[in-house]
């Protein structure tokens, strides 16, 4: 059934089209990352296709090949029962360069599948909402799924994050809890109580 | 006390002007049984906006696959959604056998099937009696961990561990059907049932609980498909897209059952449907025992895919040969790609191995149901209240394990 939707993409972008395969029964298109997101509208869109939902999208590293990565986009349409796997080369053999265009206007799921993708293997996707990382945090070095990345390598130590607006984060301060009018700034201790009450060194005998 | 001399109007011009606030809901509350983060921008008690941060157990499992052996993912796997391992680890070995191109013996297809579904009892289970708890209901909780013990004293029988099994193996299984296998779980699904018979009747007539749950995180159909929603939450909302009715895998087109769906999508419907999971689970692991053969094996007949028995190893130079290339060379998988889905606790859980043909994989790239569903949260709780999150949280069933890898 999905071979049909094969030769669809065939006749419909014959200059996008760079290979085909089905192996154990996984129909698979590879396409010119430029048309990406025509071809991925067109198979949202089309009758014959049907594409409902993006089932899933990552990328794997190839280090040695020119373009470097492959991103990887399954499709499958609940109407009509078929999946369809879209793949597309892009990036130079440093790892720079690696750019495609976001699904994240023609499918929601794109949203947090693209930042996946982004933090793990630093794809970038241009046109999407909220690109930043997802599973890992925001001075994370590097992008671990590459090949390139040691497993062994060891991240910096992240320093206080510098945030704005931070006195309005919760927690609030010494006043936090305190019903309104009661500060604790109010009530100054006397010195020997204050000693007594924060454990100073004077009652200690 | 001084006199009170204000006038309505002056109360009125010194009200300070409506200013929102941001509240930090996590990574470790108590309402939230999982490591997720919630930033909302709340107006008085109604959410303006939220921003879900996921990530808290991200243990680079996709890395660490990429070290080992193929069979070296099963623990992996299983640390995935830690709540039903071994639906996870017969995931896994789906993958790998449909690259490998085998087909499992009958045998080991029901047994799978029967211990699957037990999973899929305890995790939803597990999830509605969380769901629950967090709304102050903690006596369903108490009544469903009994009944989540009684299957973990299977699951302990048959794989030796209580939570993390390891008990899938790439073309098969790591041992045959106990004995007494049957009779035990016979047994445990009636408790359940009774389990879940008694949860239904103290809780569907309990307004406190309706009213925390119903027409609370309502989602349309078309948002949820649009999210890449799968299992009872998409179910939920009405659309009845079910891996096992739709994409048949092991041999659930050979058993009866139905797939409940919801009308509303609310967190009522997502509550309902995985109570209805469970009765309709006893369906088909009635109908399995039923066909679950007595003898035979549980493992594919083929020396570079499974390993020797053991007597065999320590007494023929063959069979230790065989155990040495497995464990040390790992076993060789063709070169090539393949996506394998299965019907999980959560939803459609997928895996993309990708080999290159050595006995360690290139890339494992486990599709997590419950990834895309907590992506659907900031869309849920937008616009409801601060108290509705955790309804909304609960019934979405976010295994922080699953979701962050």
């Amino acid at each position: 059934m999905a071979q049909a939707l094969i030769e669809l993409l065939q006749t419909k972008f014959a200059d996008a089209v760079q290979e085909t395969h089905a192996m154990r029964g996984d129909e698979t298109v590879v396409v010119d990352p430029t048309r990406w997101l025509e071809i991925a509208r067109c198979l949202r869109d089309d009758d014959q296709a049907q594409m409902s939902v993006l089932v899933d999208l990552t990328a794997v590293d190839f280090p040695d090949r020119d373009p470097r990565f492959e991103v990887v986009a399954h499709f499958h349409s609940l109407g009509l029962g078929h999946r369809l796997r879209l793949k597309a080369k892009v990036g130079k053999p440093d790892g720079s360069g690696a750019q495609i265009a976001s699904l994240t206007s023609l499918w929601a799921s794109a949203n947090w599948l693209e930042r996946e993708c982004y933090d793990m293997l630093g794809v970038q996707f241009s046109g999407h909402p909220d690109l930043r990382r997802i599973l890992l945090y925001p001075e994370f070095e590097g992008h671990p799924l590459r090949k390139d990345y040691p497993a062994h390598r060891t991240q910096p130590l992240v320093p206080y994050r510098e945030a704005e607006n931070i006195e309005k984060l919760p927690p609030f301060g010494p006043d936090e809890g305190m019903p309104f009018g009661r500060r604790w700034r109010d009530w100054v201790p006397e010195e020997d109580d204050a000693d007594e009450l924060l454990g100073g060194s004077k009652g200690q005998h | 006390m001084e006199p009170l001399e204000r006038t309505l109007d002056d109360i009125e011009a010194a009200e300070p002007q409506r200013e929102t606030m941001l509240v930090n809901i996590g990574p470790s509350h108590p309402c939230t049984h999982g490591t997720v983060r919630i930033v909302v921008e709340i107006d008085g008690e109604s959410i303006q906006r939220a921003d879900v941060q996921v990530g808290f157990l991200h243990r680079g499992f996709e890395k660490m696959a990429e070290r080992g052996t193929w069979a070296q993912v099963f623990p992996y796997v299983d640390r995935c959604n830690y709540v039903s391992p071994l639906l996870n680890n017969f995931g896994y070995a789906l993958a790998c056998e449909k690259l490998l191109g085998i087909q499992v013996p009958e045998r080991c297809v029901y047994y799978r099937m029967v211990l699957s579904e037990l999973a899929r009892m305890v995790d939803h289970l597990t999830c509605t009696g969380a769901m629950v708890m967090e709304l102050a209901a903690f006596t369903p909780f108490l009544w469903m961990m009994k009944g989540r013990d009684m299957v973990y004293d299977i699951f302990e029988e048959e794989t030796g561990a209580r939570v993390t099994h390891s008990f899938g193996r790439i073309g098969g299984v790591a041992k045959p059907p106990s004995r007494g296998f049957k009779e035990n779980v016979a047994a445990v699904v009636v408790k359940l049932l009774e389990i879940v018979d008694e949860v239904k009747r103290l809780l569907y007539g309990t307004r406190v609980f309706l009213d925390r749950v119903e027409n609370v995180g309502v989602m349309a159909a078309e948002d949820a498909i649009s999210l890449g929603w799968t299992g009872p939450t998409l179910r939920a909302c009405g659309v009845p897209y079910d891996v096992r009715r739709a994409h048949p895998y092991l041999a659930y087109d050979q058993v009866e059952f139905d797939v409940p769906v919801g009308q509303a999508g609310d967190c009522y419907d997502r509550f309902a449907v995985r109570l209805e999971e469970v009765i309709q689970s006893a369906r088909i692991i009635e109908q399995c025992l039923e066909r679950l053969p007595d003898e035979g094996p549980v493992c594919v007949d083929d020396p570079r895919v499974v390993l020797p028995p053991k007597d065999k190893v320590y007494t023929t130079i063959e069979a230790t040969i065989q155990h040495f290339k497995l464990i040390m060379e790992g076993l060789k998988m063709p070169a090539g790609e393949v996506y394998s889905y299965t019907e999980a606790g959560n939803g459609e859980l997928g895996f993309y191995i990708v080999s290159d043909g050595s006995g360690t994989p290139y890339r494992v790239r486990i599709r997590p149901p419950c990834f895309l569903i907590t992506g659907g949260l900031e869309h849920l709780i937008t616009g409801a209240m601060v108290p509705d999150i955790v309804p909304c949280f609960g019934s979405l069933n976010m295994i922080g394990g699953e979701c962050d890898r």
